[in-house]
């Protein structure tokens, strides 16, 4: 059958089997391997993508039922060379080690500053409870989409402000997650 | 020897850009943010075909027949191979890093579920499933053995049969220490306690599943293998002695890797059948398990079944602790550990305490399980040792009415005795524990917890605190005593200072998330004075590196990090004489400063390191007999292991209505000696962390009666998400490795190591006014309910 969709918005149309998963489009069928897929049961989440704007883990969609639809993936997260602020935090805050988690983490993350630009630790644990990563123990990864989030209102003040960026350490005690110790 | 201690800000920018030590941001970075990592599963070669491997259903089977006419016919199927045909060519059966033998393919008998019985190549993935599914064998299905304490029973049914002459499922025994000795300090001590202890078979699961992609080229007779391995070069060598392919023919790269943890520490059948498959077809096939393949079939670890006894006076002074292990193997010998040493390093389980007598015996068995034994970041079985030690401390405690914090810090193996050698004949390095343990109980305000529990307690709530005090062993060889299958665990290094004073640093190990990219630099620029953004680090390619073991048991920074100083400094002494000749002054004359030499007393005459690498690349003169270029290559053999330590404290609360436990806080302050990066330390520390609680509350392999796996999918082996682990509050002393060249030791397991004792501490703890002395792992609200009530049972 033939599918059409827009990815990372390019339209794309192609053959395929109706059973092809959208994990495995994406990955095999137009090279984009930046999706990973880590489970069979929809639970470790490394295949989370977007599908007009929503998380969805693309190992439960087929790509056939993505025809018609927006999809963005990891490589779509960036605007050219500028990298979209919860990549920066994930590199500021160590919220990746070995990096097959993050960009199913960042998608998420990404996701909820959109809906929520102030997000508190428990609501940023909760977002990100149905993915796994077995690498940072997870505190990293917070502290990475607090990072996005202070430095999103922050640049944001900065234009309507119209001030000078501010001091590095102001940004980061802003930053702290709320009620940790350390 | 110095002793220092703050806490770790785990906040600001990391833009820091030392030359040398520090926080400093990794390397690796932006590709992973941008989705650009490159996996096995992302590579892809023209033509390449795909493998899938069909499994065992049942768990000990003797196979009648296998009929493959279906799936051959099946659209897209190139060949599908049994493990006859792989017998024809003496490929059926491969060496594990045990010595022992592991069929690639099953030809006689199914030894476990989920054991490889015949694998197809197909155009792609889904056409290779297809055709799995029309693949008829006939079983003739055996009694399982699955409880290893019956494994030895007269009358079991016999696994290996493939073995000449065994008659019985023994695998083997081992013993350390002193049995009389121990025996008779337990008979004159005040106080005994015993404990039985299981840790139950967990599964390191990395987020990336194990996978190759094989290309062998029939003309060059080159075999190029992409693969998920820990050891590319300890996998290249096996490769040649059992497919008999010469090594210079074999070229193995481990890409990015998604986690390893020591599930990728092993050779797996289905990397063979990928290699295999490659010779057969012509082609490049291409073998991605999934998650269930990965669960059922890959190095699982711990599945010890312990009983811990300590002897101690009346007023807390620890004696001696014995210990009797059986240990589950699985259906073959699998586990990755030095050869000499078949229980790992378990010999550490006297932990950080000054006693007068230790013993252990074990003894191992075959049982139908899937093979490996020494996986998930355990330290080569340290992780079962310290717990062992740390639960029975605390079962002491309980019996003493001492508390568990007093009663460490009164046992503890004081500085002056370092190097201290144990009872059972480990050399600890260095260690200052005291500071270590009150930095811990300072940061978690532990007289003002025991407050709050006691209130708490009153009311009838459960609130727990529990301490784990750890030192490991790690950083393996020395070579002498420490080899996998003949083959030294030391490491390679090498350096190159390219004309224009950048740098190439080539390494043995390989990261699977590591941040060795990172570190290393940081390694040789603290040496040579050259910024670690001026330094690549290559690795993970056994064309392009010195040969070495590779990355598990915290070996890279204790071994090859010791490579990469010790090379960095025989590349400065070369540049310090080619540096004496361009300033024309005794190479005695000079001063390094990082980065720079300088002529003593006349600081305004210097040269710097990229200087000298162009002079050492360029058409000037050089001091007699000095060659051209800057570069040098060594292998480093260890002296020691090294010996990090650290305490643990965790704080739970338990729902009394649920028995549902919640990890409140949990306070880690790690000694690894001299720190490196202190960012990727700390990352090293949380995801061991993470691990523990895994480990303690949800994580377990289990098996039904059968032998049929119950943990086969990540919806029935649980991993903690980010709402059941807190916000880690994490600390450091340095006590630095008196023989490691900059002091430094392993961490990358300290946190899986420390964390499991000190979680289930806290919630025997919480569980005192039910009269709870232990339970085991994993303490899922259902067991913790049983303990409530006076039930408490081993998981097996």
């Amino acid at each position: 059958m033939q599918v059409t969709m827009t990815v990372n918005d390019v339209e794309v149309t192609r053959e395929i089997e109706g059973r092809l998963l959208l994990v495995h489009f994406l990955r095999d069928v137009l090279g984009l391997t930046g999706t990973h897929s880590g489970c069979d049961t929809s639970n470790c989440g490394t295949c989370v993508v977007w599908l007009d704007g929503e998380p969805v883990k693309s190992c439960t969609v087929l790509a056939a039922m993505a025809g018609g639809h927006q999809v963005r993936t990891v490589e779509g997260l960036a605007k050219g060379a500028e990298l979209d602020p919860v990549q920066q935090g994930f590199i500021q805050c160590h919220g990746l080690q070995c990096g097959f988690c993050t960009p199913g983490m960042m998608m998420t993350a990404r996701a909820l500053l959109d809906r929520n630009p102030d997000p508190t630790e428990a609501e940023i644990r909760e977002a990100i409870s149905g993915q796994i990563c077995r690498c940072t123990g997870y505190a990293t990864i917070v502290r990475s989409v607090r990072w996005a989030a202070v430095h999103e209102a922050n640049a944001a003040a900065a234009v309507t402000e119209t001030t000078e960026s501010r001091e590095a350490g102001e940004i980061d005690n802003a930053g702290q997650p709320a009620g940790s110790v350390v | 020897m110095t002793t220092v201690h703050e806490r770790v800000d785990t906040f600001h920018d990391n833009d820091q850009k030392p030359v040398g030590y520090g926080r400093m941001l990794r390397k690796e970075d932006p590709r992973f943010v941008r989705g650009r990592g490159r996996f096995v599963d992302d590579i892809r070669l023209p033509g390449m075909l795909h493998l899938a491997i069909l499994r065992s259903p049942v768990a000990h089977a003797r196979i009648l027949s296998i009929d493959t006419s279906a799936a051959e016919a099946s659209p897209g199927v190139k060949a599908v191979v049994t493990g006859a045909m792989l017998a024809e060519q003496g490929l059926a059966w491969m060496p594990t890093l045990s010595n022992d033998v592991q069929a690639v393919l099953a030809t006689d008998k199914v030894r476990f579920q989920g054991q490889e019985v015949a694998f197809v190549v197909a155009e792609d993935g889904y056409a290779a499933r297809d055709a799995l599914e029309l693949i008829d064998v006939e079983y003739d299905v055996l009694d399982p053995v699955v409880d290893a304490r019956r494994a030895l029973e007269p009358g079991a049914p016999v696994i290996r049969d493939d073995l000449e002459g065994k008659t019985d499922n023994h695998c083997f025994d081992w013993e350390t220490g002193d049995e009389a000795a121990t025996a008779a300090v337990f008979a004159r001590a005040d106080v005994v306690v015993s404990q039985d202890l299981v840790y139950p078979r967990v599964h390191p699961a990395p987020m990336e599943t194990c996978g190759a992609v094989a290309d062998f080229d029939a003309v060059d007779g080159k075999l190029r293998l992409w693969s998920t391995t820990q050891a590319p070069h300890a996998h290249r060598t096996l490769y040649a002695l059992v497919a008999g392919i010469p090594e210079h023919k074999i070229q193995v790269i481990s890409p990015d890797i998604g986690g390893g943890f020591g599930n990728k520490v092993p050779i797996y059948p289905g990397y063979v059948c990928a290699i295999v498959a490659s010779i057969v077809t012509g082609k490049p096939v291409k073998w991605m398990e999934d998650r269930s393949e990965n669960l059922i079939s890959t190095g699982f670890a711990r599945d010890y079944i312990m009983r811990g006894e300590i002897a101690a006076t009346r007023d807390g002074r620890i004696l001696a602790i014995r210990t009797n292990v059986l240990a589950d193997h699985g259906a073959f010998n699998g586990t990755a550990a030095p050869v000499k040493y078949p229980a790992g390093f378990f010999g550490v389980f006297t932990g950080s305490y000054d006693i007068e007598a230790a013993y252990c015996k074990m003894t191992a068995v075959f049982t139908n399980k899937a093979p490996g034994g020494v996986a998930y970041a355990c330290s080569f079985r340290i992780t079962e040792a310290v717990y062992l030690v740390e639960r029975i401390v605390d079962c002491l405690a309980d019996e003493l009415g001492m508390d568990p914090a007093e009663l460490r810090l009164k046992n503890f193996i004081r500085p002056e005795q370092f190097p201290y050698t144990t009872k059972t004949g480990w050399v600890y390095d260095s260690g200052d524990y005291e500071p270590t343990m009150r930095l811990a109980m300072e940061m978690a305000g532990y007289a003002d917890l025991r407050r709050e529990q006691q209130e708490k307690r009153a009311r009838g709530e459960l609130m727990g605190i529990g301490i784990a005090f750890f030192t490991e062993a790690v950083g393996a060889g020395p070579r002498k005593n420490m080899d996998i299958l003949g083959l030294g665990m030391a490491d390679g290094c090498e350096l190159r200072v390219h004309p224009t004073g950048k740098a190439v640093v080539r390494l043995s190990v390989q990261s699977q998330g590591q941040g060795h990219e990172t570190t290393f630099a940081q390694i040789v620029a603290e040496e040579i004075g050259i910024p670690p953004d001026d330094i690549d680090v290559v690795h993970g390619d056994t064309d392009n590196t010195p040969f070495g073991l590779g990355t598990y048991g915290s070996r890279s920074t204790p071994v090859s990090g010791a490579a990469a100083a010790l090379v960095a400094r025989k590349v400065r002494d070369k540049a310090r004489i080619i540096a004496s000749g361009m300033l024309e002054v005794s190479v005695a004359d000079l001063e390094w400063d990082k980065g720079s030499f300088r002529v003593k007393g006349d600081p305004g005459k210097s040269v710097t390191i990229q200087d000298v690498a162009m002079r050492a690349h360029g058409a000037g003169d050089l001091p007699e007999g000095v060659e051209g270029g800057l570069e040098a290559q060594i292998c480093y053999n260890p002296s020691n292991l090294t010996y990090p330590h650290g305490a643990y404290i965790c704080v739970v609360d338990i729902d009394p209505g649920t028995a549902q436990v919640k990890v409140r806080r949990f306070i880690a302050v790690d000694d690894c000696g001299t720190r490196i990066n202190p960012m990727i330390i700390e990352g090293q520390v949380h995801g061991g962390l993470a691990d523990g609680v895994g480990m303690a509350l949800m994580e377990m392999i289990a098996f039904d009666e059968d032998g049929n796996c119950l943990g086969a999918s990540l919806m029935d082996y649980l991993l903690p998400t980010a709402l059941e682990v807190p916000d880690w509050e994490t600390g450091f002393t340095v006590t630095p490795s008196p023989h490691h060249p900059i002091g430094a030791k392993g961490v990358g397991e300290s946190a899986t190591v420390g964390s499991p004792p000190a979680i289930v501490n806290a919630i025997v703890d919480a569980l005192e006014p039910f009269g709870v002395r232990h339970a085991d792992m994993p303490l899922t609200p259902s067991r913790v309910w049983d303990a409530m009530r006076g039930n408490a049972r081993p998981p097996i």
